[in-house]
């Protein structure tokens, strides 16, 4: 308990004790202590298998402790499912906006609970109740729209929102900020620095570490089932936390200026013109063994120009050429004859195949490239499944297990295996580390650098700077759906990025 | 290095490809569920399981079960790959019957018969590409976009056959129908033969695993450079060519071609079959063997329920019962449960 | 036996011969006819002898095929009473919602005459209703049959309709009905062959194969020729003589069942006539002419026939009318 130390806020409002959680033969948590205060941001941090999502499952109700008791207000209890977690006043918040998108705003603060007047909806009554509502969190916005028709931001608000009219002890934000942009981020802080102002004990997990440094108090650290420490974050910094999450001292390799005026091959894929309706044309020559680094907001037109050199929407005139050869890439299976591979943004919708296993997960790109009849035998399909997952370091308890079981960062190592399995000449990587935690992230950084200095041919699109910074030659700046500034050499800093992408957005919004 | 021990195989192994231990065959669900309901037709009627030699060919209750279960067999074989594309083919009862009126009328019209077997299994064809249009370029669901030809075919087929029942008594038609190969009813033989060639087309080639790609995530299998409309096309058109064999059959059978009635629901018993051979709906993994062992039980279940003598007001709850327990037998839940007493079990033994 | 086959001609399309006499009343008369569909080839013969019927008697007929939806059939009948037809003719395709549409037909003096099917709706919203007693046809088949075996034991299997249809229903009430006091005939089995060919084969050749391949089986009755057509191959796949080692007996008299007749495969069958719009014309113009209230059920003839009523000869007659 010396590490427990006093927390800014006040009384314990969660408590958890001695949890232990048993999958089969595996602890997945291990004798686990967590308290959650009132009016405190509380950071959960650890990599995937840490015991993050158990824990998490556990305080919400989801799943019951083997072992271990959990407090509310002091007064022990065993709750039964999320449901009956929210009855005790525990609420949580998904990465996926968990609401109806084609009801309104109104229906779905209250949904389930709505007024009633008379044994009848008040409709108007929860137009009122929702706008007195929504006020509190600064939103002002027509109640009775549909939920769809506002961004990831306001209906993540909306589900706060929710959650907290629900429940309104405890709040359980599970990766709110995954799909939102810097702005969004810090409009969804507000609401949570007010919501903590006003005694709620908050508990944050996050990929983003920057994030935990800007809002959370305290945090939590768990490594393979077990707690390594509960700490306020105001004596931490950002290699300190990675050190005890790793167990090790790990950190991106920082140093773009090896890579400046470095040796680079001949153009590898070249694309000329290649644009369509609401994406202007762009050039793009990309050369042997470079990294063209690719940087703005969301919706700045990063992912569109990934999916038109794929061929995923099919560009209107211009020309792409492979080693110097006009190639036709029309459609992504073309796309893959010319020996292009794409790692999309969206694993879960566009990249795995959740049922398929993961050697099948391997090597269905190379599949669908040699066709029907050209089936894989069995023992070649080990074979690569076997080199490129040693390659790779994907970890898996079997390759015929469901990919879908894998940790996202496994899952987008399986997808990065699956195009070099095609033997590619270029690689599009959109977000490759999106929604993975730090160890696997740095490896996919590392596999980045691995793969550039084999001589390969990689476009990759990242929101994370830093690390944009640490594997590019280039770093093209995208700003409303053109590439407005390009960075080479020396000058490729993030300082120089964010100047890059917020000057120009500076003006735009002016 | 520390790798995690933890066994993360599912709860419930889906169908898969490869040989397996023949013990494992018979733990199945579905080989459980058959051999069960055998067994109730042999204690409802003890002459079930007898086989006399008869006319030259195998005659008795057993023998009737396969072949009155293949047509829905034939039918299960091609809805199992347009399920596994996470499609269904609501048409495939119409097109039976579109296929038998085609070939009834021409074979009265006199045209030879092979001719007028081709131009109905082309009829069949035809169809299914229809389908695979409507699915791959138009992009309509395949519960909808099947079910005009559902409605809109048995019309068809009565214009063919301009509302009445077109009898024949072509040899070759009533062979498809009737006849009978080394002792073994043409139908039977005709499930069977493609049973086997529709198993090796998908295992032995890649057509399984892109079929099975296509039906987990078909956004993905794009992204993997999978022509996926391609794929749907040859999978609709295959189950379209499923349904006019077994359309020449059931028309063979009654030497005549019944627009209102032949293949009438079969669309169900069919998708029924799959869904009992341990294929989801939801697509993906698939096995056309199980779904013809599907098609098996659902008749071994009509032949029990035909002669048990019971009144026929009981055939559909009894149907729905059996069916209900063979789907919670195969669900994930009872599969827990079992792996948990048979793990407890062994637990104690030691 | 000439009056016999002077009424089997009558039943048929001959009957427009008898029919066509006594026309001129209603000549040059505008009547609308509702028909269900053409679900069945009975329901098609339906309605090409209805037509038949309505030309030789010089009426201007408006058919109007429902598909089987009931609201096809509303509106077909608005559409009539907005054209002012004479009268109308309605095959409803189910029992009850008719009473405002009807109402609608009333109120514009156009008399209703329901065809071959009733509804349940209050009886001076229709002139009549023309259909045939499905006890009766189950009745008729099930005397011959006590006739036919005599005092010898039967055992007797039935092939059922649909399940909880009402022909299903009353065909085996009238056939049991027929068998009930005789000791020497039993029903041993009864199953739904869903009046299909195809379910007709396969449940009797389940009944065979349960009654000792056949052994046990004196006689199959079936509520339909389709039915019984489909089990008369059976029959034959089990190595037996329909007709001779199995008697067959069933309702409707489609053409096909005459053929089976014609070759002695089948014994028996008692006619559905598709001639509902016969009664149905005469009963108007007996409404018009003579201002004569017809009685609320007009029922048609049940007739038995067997091989000595020319069978060849019945299905010669009928083969074209759309069965």
């Amino acid at each position: 308990m010396a590490e427990e130390m006093a927390a800014p806020g006040g009384r314990p409002v969660l408590e958890a004790q001695g949890i232990v959680k048993i999958f089969g033969q595996h602890r997945a948590l291990d004798g686990v202590d967590f308290t959650a205060h009132a009016g405190e941001v509380h950071a959960l941090l650890g990599e995937n298998g840490a015991g993050k999502s158990t824990l998490i499952k556990i305080l919400t109700g989801a799943y019951q402790p083997d072992e271990g008791e959990l407090r509310l207000d002091g007064t022990p209890i065993q709750l039964r499912n999320p449901l009956h977690g929210q009855s005790f006043g525990i609420g949580t918040v998904y990465q996926e906006v968990n609401l109806l998108p084609n009801r309104s705003v109104a229906e779905n603060l209250f949904l389930g609970r709505q007024p009633t007047r008379f044994g009848l909806v008040d409709r108007a009554g929860i137009v009122r109740r929702a706008r007195e509502l929504l006020a509190r969190y600064g939103l002002d916005i027509d109640v009775r729209a549909e939920l769809s028709e506002f961004s990831v931001a306001v209906q993540q608000i909306v589900a706060i929102a929710r959650a907290v009219e629900l429940s309104g002890k405890v709040l359980v934000l599970d990766e709110p900020t995954a799909s939102l942009d810097r702005n969004e981020v810090e409009r969804l802080f507000d609401v949570v620095r007010g919501l903590r102002a006003d005694g709620l004990a908050i508990i944050f997990i996050t990929h983003f570490l920057d994030q935990v440094f800007a809002l959370a108090d305290r945090v939590t650290i768990l490594r393979n089932g077990t707690r390594v420490a509960t700490q306020p974050l105001a004596a931490l910094n950002t290699t300190d936390v990675v050190r005890m999450m790793l167990g090790k001292d790990m950190a991106f390799e920082h140093h773009p200026s090896a890579l400046a005026g470095g040796p680079r091959g001949a153009v590898r894929v070249e694309f000329k013109g290649i644009g369509r309706k609401g994406m202007p044309p762009f050039d793009l020559a990309i050369h042997e063994g470079e990294v063209v680094g690719v940087a703005g907001l969301l919706g700045s037109g990063r992912t569109e120009v990934a999916r038109l050199m794929f061929g995923v929407d099919a560009a209107e005139g211009g020309e792409v050429r492979v080693d110097g050869e006009a190639v036709s890439v029309r459609n992504p299976a073309q796309a893959v004859a010319a020996g292009f591979g794409f790692c999309p943004e969206d694993r879960k919708l566009d990249g795995i195949f959740g049922d398929l296993s993961v050697r099948e997960n391997i090597i269905i790109a190379l599949q669908a490239k040699l066709g029907w009849f050209r089936a894989l035998n069995h023992e070649d399909q080990i074979e690569l499944a076997g080199r490129y997952a040693e390659a790779l370091d994907i970890r898996a308890a079997s390759h015929d297990m469901p990919v879908k079981l894998l940790s996202g960062g496994n899952q987008q190592k399986v997808i990065l295996a699956r195009w070099l399995a095609i033997d590619p000449t270029f690689l599009i990587l959109d977000e490759p580390t999106r929604g993975i935690d730090v160890g696997a992230h740095a490896e996919i950084v590392r596999t980045i650098n691995r793969l550039r200095e084999e001589g390969l041919a990689l476009f990759v699109i990242s929101s994370e700077l830093d690390e944009v910074v640490a594997y590019s030659n280039r770093v093209v700046v995208m700003r409303d759906r053109e590439m407005v500034a390009e960075l080479e050499g020396d000058a490729i800093a993030p300082e120089a990025i964010v100047e890059a992408i917020a000057g120009t957005t500076r003006e735009a919004r002016a | 290095m520390t790798r995690p021990t933890i066994d993360l195989r599912p709860t419930t192994q889906p169908p898969y490809p490869r040989a397996r231990p023949i013990h494992a065959f018979f733990t199945r669900p579905q080989v459980i569920a058959l051999i069960a309901v055998l067994l109730v037709n042999w204690m409802l009627f003890p002459g079930f399981f007898t086989i006399t030699w008869q006319d030259g060919r195998l005659f008795g209750s057993l023998i009737d079960v396969l072949n009155r279960g293949a047509p829905v067999a034939i039918l299960a074989i091609g809805m199992t790959a347009v399920i596994a594309t996470k499609g269904v083919d609501l048409s495939v009862g119409a097109v039976m019957a579109i296929s038998g009126a085609v070939a009834a009328t021409l074979v009265s019209s006199g045209v030879s018969a092979p001719v007028a077997v081709a131009a109905a299994l082309g009829a069949g064809l035809l169809c299914g590409l229809w389908n695979g249009i409507l699915v791959t370029v138009l992009d309509i669901q395949p519960i909808i976009a099947t079910l005009v030809l559902m409605v809109a075919g048995r019309g068809l087929a009565q214009l063919v056959t301009e509302g009445s029942i077109v009898t024949f008594s072509d040899p070759v038609l009533v062979f498809i129908g009737t006849g009978s190969i080394l002792g073994l009813p043409t139908p039977v033989v005709i499930a069977l033969l493609l049973m086997i060639a529709a198993t090796l087309a998908v295992r032995r080639t890649a057509l399984g695993l892109l079929i099975e790609a296509v039906g987990v995530n078909r956004s993905a299998a794009r992204f993997a450079g999978l022509s996926a409309g391609a794929l749907l096309l040859i999978v609709y058109t295959f189950a379209g060519f499923c349904a006019a064999v077994a359309g020449l059959i059931v028309a063979g059978d009654i030497r005549g071609a019944d627009a209102n009635n032949a293949g009438l629901w079969l669309e169900l018993d069919a998708i029924l079959a799959v869904v009992i051979g341990g294929t989801s709906l939801l697509g993906g993994r698939f096995s056309i063997p199980m779904a013809v062992l599907g098609a098996i039980i659902i008749q071994a279940m009509n032949t029990g329920i035909l002669i048990s003598g019971f009144s026929p007001e009981f055939n559909l709850v009894v149907k729905s019962a059996v069916i209900i327990v063979i789907l919670v037998l195969q669900s994930p839940l009872s599969a827990r449960m079992f792996r948990g007493r048979s793990g407890g079990n062994s637990g104690k033994a030691k | 036996m000439k009056g016999i086959k002077t009424l089997a001609l009558g039943a048929g399309l001959g009957s427009l011969l008898l029919s066509a006499a006594w026309a001129e009343g209603l000549d040059g008369k505008v009547i609308g006819f509702s028909q269900i569909g053409s679900e069945s080839g009975w329901r098609a013969a339906e309605t090409s002898v209805t037509k038949a019927e309505a030309e030789a008697r010089g009426i201007d007929l408006k058919f109007a095929d429902a598909q089987q939806k009931q609201e096809n059939q509303i509106k077909a009948i608005r559409g009539f009473v907005a054209q002012g037809v004479d009268a109308i003719l309605v095959a409803p395709v189910v029992a009850t919602g008719w009473e405002e549409v009807l109402t609608e037909a009333k109120e514009a003096n156009i008399p209703v005459v329901l065809l071959d099917r009733g509804i349940e709706a209050p009886e001076d919203l229709y002139l009549t209703s023309v259909a045939s007693d499905q006890v009766v046809e189950g009745r008729v088949a099930g005397e011959w049959l006590v006739a036919a075996v005599g005092d010898k034991p039967c055992n007797v299997v039935e092939l059922q309709g649909t399940v909880g249809s009402s022909p299903a229903i009353n065909r085996k009430q009238g056939f049991e009905e027929a068998l009930a006091g005789k000791d020497n005939l039993a029903i041993i089995r009864s199953q739904t062959g869903d009046f299909t060919r195809s379910k007709g084969k396969e449940v009797m050749e389940g009944f065979l194969k349960a009654e000792g391949g056949g052994a046990n089986i004196c006689a199959v009755y079936a509520h339909n020729d389709d039915m019984a057509v489909g089990a008369i191959q059976a029959i034959k796949d089990a190595g037996l003589k329909p007709g001779a080692d199995i008697l067959v007996v069933s309702i409707d008299a489609v053409p096909d069942i005459f053929s089976a007749m014609a070759t002695g495969e089948a014994n028996a069958t008692v006619e559905l006539t598709p001639n509902m719009a016969g009664p149905a014309f005469d009963a108007l113009q007996a409404y018009w002419d003579a201002g004569t209230v017809p009685p609320k059920f007009i029922i048609t003839e049940s007739k038995l026939y067997t091989p000595t009523d020319d069978p060849q000869g019945e299905y010669e007659r009928r083969k074209d009318l759309g069965y």
